[in-house]
């Protein structure tokens, strides 16, 4: 069966759509006929041009919802639509917005979700991969009996990539009312971080436990800084405070795929080797030999971060190109 | 000030993990409460505390053969727990699994029902949406910190740029990341209360569901072994690491120079 409609959920950032929203229009023109892909906010004409130059069919905007959490209302419009327009599939990023319409649309609609996949191929319907066990392993999945299937697809699975150059038309629809009470953001906090972006950052440098202290990630961003990098981080010390969840690579964290990672006293639970995986080239730094990382590695060393760190970072800024 | 905890049992992820004969997560070996619910509990707990009355108790789904990890919720101060048992709910999914713990939940009165943003052994992280959307509650995800503004819930939700503060009305579900509080270890009295607390093990029957109701509707079609990295050299550092991290470096051209 060849999957002919496909939707996707298109999360509005900056003044478009964000990075995951674009890499699914690309992957829903791959595998579907057409593609739909639905957003808010207060730059539909250029998501307009976004989504149409990746390929997608049509632009449906919900518009500016203020300061609500899109979740209910998103959901809600949503699966007004679904019978008319009877998607297929419908793809959606697994940021902490698309999860939360993932839920309510998944009750709504009476379906199952999947999520965290990775990968998409076409089967009896469309099947989802998911890694399982650090990545070792990929489990296929599917619905049955459920239709639309949704698929809560985690950032980097798929390339986007500019095959049109003309706005996909866009149909301004008013927002479904929610019969669920609001939840409302008051402020909002930014935090301020200077540096490559750490999804962009063609190089990552992240720190771990084995740092010790909080006072030693301090060698993490000065490495990651010669090296023009971002300094990232694993869940346990995001967790311990030492620093903000922005760093956090990973699972709950961000996906990242640079062309070279430096874990420094990460022991690589498959909570954060989901995240880093991907990267061209990795480094380990780890006191303990047998921590999982090293088999994801291209250079593991087994040694001190406190001391291999102060000196790496001597011997790079007495080099003249870094 | 009525909270619920969903809590769940898992394999315990230090011990090696592998799949079942069916393709599921082998869940033969010794269960353990979720670390990440030990956070939703504490901070249950201490809205509790603060507000002066009221208790926490527990909900959870699956094998009731083994509920150490529940009791140990139960020592660090819930006083009670539901548990919903029944062979049909093998590889349920999280929509099915929402919908019995939503049914659990509405059976007791509650102000808040607090979770983890998503377990640590399947990382689905959709069920406290799922059972917000059931009960017709808002729902406040991803918080880093919970407090309650007389009527209203105010979390810090994370962000990719710091945090956005968010209210809703009360009852309402609020999930929480590990690390919002510091767990309480459970003291030797709060692990003898544990043992005389009550724990109701009731079946999707009891709770008013038809087996058509809770059928799996996910299925796993296959499990392949990833293309997997192959690890690369590894050394110990004698005092050389830092030269061959450099040529390693100058190799994959992000240091310029090497074999001149």
């Amino acid at each position: 069966m060849s999957v002919e409609h496909v939707w996707v959920v298109a999360e509005p950032a900056g003044e478009g759509l964000s990075a995951t929203s674009r890499e699914l229009i690309s992957q829903g023109r791959r595998v579907g006929d057409r593609v739909t892909a639905l957003t808010w906010g207060r730059h539909g004409e250029r998501s307009a041009e976004v989504a149409g130059a990746l390929g997608a069919t049509r632009l449906v905007d919900f518009g500016d919802l203020g300061t609500v959490i899109p979740a209910s209302v998103i959901a809600a419009s949503l699966a007004a639509l679904v019978p008319s327009e009877a998607p297929d599939a419908i793809l959606i990023p697994a940021s902490p917005d698309g999860r939360d319409i993932a839920g309510r649309l998944s009750v709504m609609l009476d379906v199952p979700v999947l999520t965290n996949v990775t990968g998409l191929r076409e089967g009896d319907g469309l099947l989802s991969e998911h890694p399982v066990f650090g990545g070792t392993q990929t489990v296929v999945a599917r619905v049955r009996d459920a239709t639309p299937a949704l698929f809560v697809v985690r950032a980097k699975s798929f390339v986007a990539e500019v095959v049109a150059s003309t706005p996909a038309p866009r149909d301004a629809l008013v927002a479904a009312t929610s019969v669920t009470p609001p939840a409302t953001i008051r402020h909002s906090h930014v935090q301020e971080r200077s540096g490559p972006a750490l999804d962009d950052a063609a190089v990552v440098v992240s720190g771990g436990r084995g740092l010790g202290d909080v006072a030693s990630y301090a060698l993490v961003e000065e490495l990651a800084r010669l090296l023009h990098g971002a300094p990232g981080a694993s869940r346990a010390i995001v967790d311990a405070g030492w620093v903000p969840y922005s760093h956090q690579v990973g699972q709950t964290g961000k996906t990242v795929k640079p062309d070279l990672y430096i874990a420094c006293g990460i022991s690589g639970a498959t909570q954060h080797m989901v995240g880093m995986k991907g990267a061209a080239h990795i480094v380990a730094i780890n006191k303990d030999p047998d921590a999982p990382i090293f088999a994801v590695s291209d250079l593991g060393v087994v040694g001190d971060v406190h001391t291999i760190l102060p000196a790496l970072i001597a011997a790079l800024s007495a080099r003249g190109d870094s | 000030m009525n909270v619920v905890v969903c809590v769940k049992q898992i394999p315990d992820p230090a011990a090696p993990q592998s799949l079942d004969g069916e393709n599921r997560l082998s869940r033969t070996g010794k269960m353990i409460l979720d670390e990440a619910d030990t956070y939703g509990v504490e901070v249950a707990l201490r809205l509790v505390e603060a507000a002066g009355d009221g208790e926490v108790s527990l909900v959870s789904m699956g094998d009731a053969a083994d509920l150490t990890g529940i009791r140990s919720a139960l020592a660090m101060g819930a006083v009670r727990a539901t548990v919903v048992s029944d062979p049909l709910l093998r590889g349920a999914d999280a929509l099915t699994t929402a919908k019995v713990l939503a049914a659990a939940v509405k059976e007791g009165g509650f102000d808040l029902i607090v979770a983890a943003t998503e377990s640590s052994d399947g990382y689905t992280g959709t069920l406290p949406v799922q059972v917000a959307q059931l009960l017709d509650l808002p729902a406040l995800t991803f918080a880093t910190s919970v407090a309650i503004e007389g009527d209203h819930v105010v979390v810090h939700r994370q962000t990719d740029a710091g945090y956005d503060e968010v209210v809703a009305p009360v009852p309402a579900v609020v999930t929480v990341t590990a690390g919002v509080v510091e767990p309480r270890y459970a003291t030797f009295k709060g692990i003898m209360a544990a043992k005389s607390r009550p724990i109701n093990v009731v079946t999707t029957a009891d709770l008013g569901f038809a087996p058509e109701d809770v059928r799996v509707r996910q299925e796993i079609v296959g499990v392949e072994t990833s293309a997997s990295r192959v690890a690369g050299e590894k050394i110990v550092d004698d005092g050389n690491a830092v030269a061959r991290i450099v040529a390693y470096l100058e190799d994959i051209k992000i240091l310029s120079g090497g074999a001149s």
